[in-house]
């Protein structure tokens, strides 16, 4: 019995964990096509329409690995993961990288064997609740339940909220956020957590959307990112610099519709960025030109930023910390140079 | 190559390596040192490539603060306490509602089955409808039919149904008033157990005394006493020591009393009603099988129709239904794995999903749910295999 276990269990263990060595960007170069782990369908993040085309801001941040690595923003095969399984995903070696609103924390960047390039979105945990409720605050939530989706920091930031307030929780737990929103939807929870930005997201596709608030608290940090396997410091740098790009596409006013005429400008930075100057992309693995197509193909941090989650969409988020640096928000990329 | 025999010599002396015996032994060998090998091979590759991506691996996590909560608990768990714990929570639940659906699924699975045999046209096609229409959907399906139609079917929790005896029905669950029990009540347990002991004495005293006299004792009478009116005695002498916790309607939930959540209650229709269908059909098999001259045989001795199928026929049924049956307790236990799906906090759901998830040690959550739910199925089969080998006919 025990034996049979053993052998079970490590028959497991070789098909879970493909080899991770230094290997993607040649993969993902002789493959022609990027396998980036995206969400099942968050509006504003990453949802496929009626024709199966994807889009928002984690599916850009794929699409622009995918310029900077092929030249073409349309290489990427998205694989939908629920957030249970995204991790065992990216391990295994089924996607090559994850851009799916995951948060950094200790643990996923050491125990989890992940690397975390970037913030792309600040965010916070939020409550929704009905507004016949006439709750106010989260703070007035004692004993009420709640559904959360599973596999996530909001569950747990849930639990540490309601026990350091002193406050009785009745939690239920769903694998995907999709049934986490019905089941809410339906009357069999109070109120319903995730991440602000999620909020407005899922609130759109409630049944009446206009008889649901979102509670002015934020209970927790969440920075998401996109995120790759240890042991691969080549691809780590370059998703983490395809997305720096993107950043100081933004800052030097770089934008897909004047990217070409950006090419002639006497700005050294610019010049570096856009590989006029200097070999920054060889020194990634990439082409010289990589930044251009990212900016060109797929567009700067801010263009992105409006077309999915910004004014520029049904969601209408505000940038808030998502500002850049130069702007009083926390988005900042190092130099190229 | 040719062996050269002579003649006269005591059975032909083959070469060592086209012995039979040799043979199987060096091909069972080299079989178990290529699968040693294999094993050898892919564990040193498992973990050289989880040190490699730096995954935890081990099972320190055990000990670990879980730091969620789960909806259903039938042991004491809170946000503070470990994985283990967890795990612990899980199982229990997976076992709850695996062993209700079982007899559920089993009480339902025999009357339709013997209902699909009736002669009466309309019992006989409802059951035929029964059966053709849950046994062909799929399970997930119904599960979440059931999840939405017992959600959706019942009032808000500001519209709550009231039951007498501080009962509320809404779409949050079933809630009931909870029993508390107080110093004393010990002694009730005691004697329900001894009465259950005493009964079962009774029972076979009363069946040895009736095979050798033929004189019938009023077992179930004296059961009845001895298992309810005895311990009820000695409730009421003990100055009734049990009270009751009952639900409260507060700002949100309900607080208080016994909680069915409507993710249990769907999980457990769904199991019990689906297996029951199949459970249905192994049962009118087994009907089919017993000869029908043991029924005509039954009717001239001035039998009928209900002692004929209690005492004649179910008997000698069983000895076909009971290998079939365990295969669908088997299925019934694992498919109680699809609760997933709806948010009930079974083993899958806390271990392999959260637990999994929290922790990042995907191969040793993995292993050691397999080794649950083989443990479980193993020890499932154990038994009704025990009660197959009494259940057989014994030839005299």
């Amino acid at each position: 019995m025990k034996r049979v276990l053993s052998i079970v269990a490590l028959t497991a263990a070789v098909f879970a964990v493909q080899s991770a060595s230094a290997q993607t960007l040649k993969q993902v170069k002789d493959r022609g096509i990027l396998n980036c782990g995206s969400n099942t369908g968050l509006a504003g993040f990453g949802l496929p329409d009626a024709q199966g085309k994807w889009t928002g801001l984690d599916v850009d941040t794929c699409r622009a690995v995918a310029a900077a690595v092929l030249g073409d923003a349309s290489k990427v095969k998205f694989v939908p993961l629920s957030a249970k399984d995204r991790f065992t995903a990216l391990q295994s070696g089924e996607v090559d990288m994850l851009a799916r609103n995951t948060t950094w924390t200790s643990s996923r960047d050491t125990q989890l064997g992940l690397n975390f390039a970037g913030v792309n979105y600040y965010d916070g945990q939020g409550f929704m609740v009905r507004k016949a409720l006439k709750v106010n605050s989260a703070l007035e939530l004692n004993e009420a339940s709640v559904c959360v989706q599973q596999g996530t920091t909001t569950e747990l930031n849930l639990a540490d909220y309601f026990r350091a307030n002193n406050m009785k929780l009745k939690t239920v737990t769903f694998a995907s956020s999709d049934e986490a929103i019905k089941a809410y939807d339906s009357g069999r929870c109070d109120a319903f957590t995730t991440d602000a930005s999620g909020l407005y997201a899922e609130r759109l596709r409630l049944a009446n959307s206009a008889d649901h608030i979102v509670l002015p608290e934020i209970i927790s940090k969440e920075p998401l990112g996109p995120a790759v396997r240890h042991g691969d410091d080549q691809w780590f740098d370059v998703v983490k610099w395809t997305y720096f790009a993107m950043l100081n596409a933004e800052e030097l006013g770089i934008t897909s519709k004047n990217v070409d005429e950006m090419l002639k400008s006497n700005s050294p930075d610019i010049k570096r960025l856009l590989g006029a100057e200097g070999n920054f992309g060889e020194q990634l693995g990439l082409s010289k030109d990589w930044a251009y197509k990212i900016v060109k193909l797929v567009g700067n941090y801010g263009e992105v930023f409006d077309r999915n989650v910004g004014a520029g969409s049904p969601l209408k988020i505000d940038r808030g910390l998502n500002k850049l640096w130069t702007k009083g928000g926390l988005q900042y990329a190092p130099p190229v140079r | 190559m040719s062996i050269e025999l002579k003649a006269g010599s005591p059975p032909a002396s083959v070469p060592f390596y086209n012995d039979p015996k040799v043979r199987s032994i060096v091909y069972q060998v080299a079989l178990c040192l290529i699968v040693a090998g294999l094993v050898y091979g892919a564990a040193s590759n498992a973990v050289e490539n989880l040190q490699r991506a730096r995954i935890a691996s081990g099972f320190g996590f055990w000990d670990n603060i879980a730091g969620f909560d789960i909806s259903q608990t039938l042991i004491s768990y809170s946000n503070t306490s470990t994985y283990g714990r967890a795990f612990w929570v899980g199982l229990l639940n997976t076992l709850l509602v695996a062993g209700l659906g079982i007899i559920f699924a089993t009480i339902l699975g025999f009357i339709v089955g013997i209902a699909r045999l009736s002669k009466n046209w309309l019992v006989n096609k409802a059951a035929t409808a029964y059966v053709e229409i849950i046994r062909n959907l799929p399970l997930l399906l119904q599960l979440l039919f059931w999840y939405n139609a017992v959600l959706k079917a019942l009032p808000d929790l500001r519209e709550s149904v009231k039951i007498p005896g501080g009962i509320f029905l809404n779409n949050r669950g079933l809630f009931l008033p909870a029993p508390v029990t107080q110093a004393g009540f010990g002694f009730v347990e005691i004697v329900f157990f001894l009465g259950i002991v005493g009964s079962i004495v009774f029972h076979i005293w009363a069946r040895k005394r009736q095979e050798k006299t033929g004189q019938q004792a009023p077992v179930f009478l004296t059961s009845l006493g001895l298992i309810i009116g005895l311990p009820l005695i000695v409730y009421l002498i003990a100055g009734m020591p049990l009270s009751f916790n009952f639900p409260q309607a507060g700002r949100f939930n309900i607080a208080g009393g016994l909680e069915v959540v409507p993710e249990f209650a769907a999980l457990l229709f769904g199991l019990s009603i689906y297996t029951a269908a199949f459970i249905a059909e192994v049962v009118r098999a087994g009907i089919l099988a017993v000869s029908h001259g043991q029924t005509e045989a039954a009717y001239s001795l001035g039998m009928k129709p209900g002692p004929t199928l209690r005492l004649i026929v179910v008997p000698q049924a069983m000895r076909v239904i009971i290998p079939p049956l365990t295969s669908q307790y088997l299925n019934l236990t694992k498919n109680s794995s699809l609760a997933v799906a709806i948010g009930y906090p079974d083993l899958v759901q806390v271990f392999t999903g959260t637990v999994l998830n929290q922790t990042g040690q995907a191969v040793e959550v993995v292993a050691i749910t397999m080794a649950v739910y083989l443990t479980i199925s193993l020890t499932t089969s154990f038994l009704m295999n025990i009660y197959n080998s009494r259940m057989k006919l014994v030839e005299r």
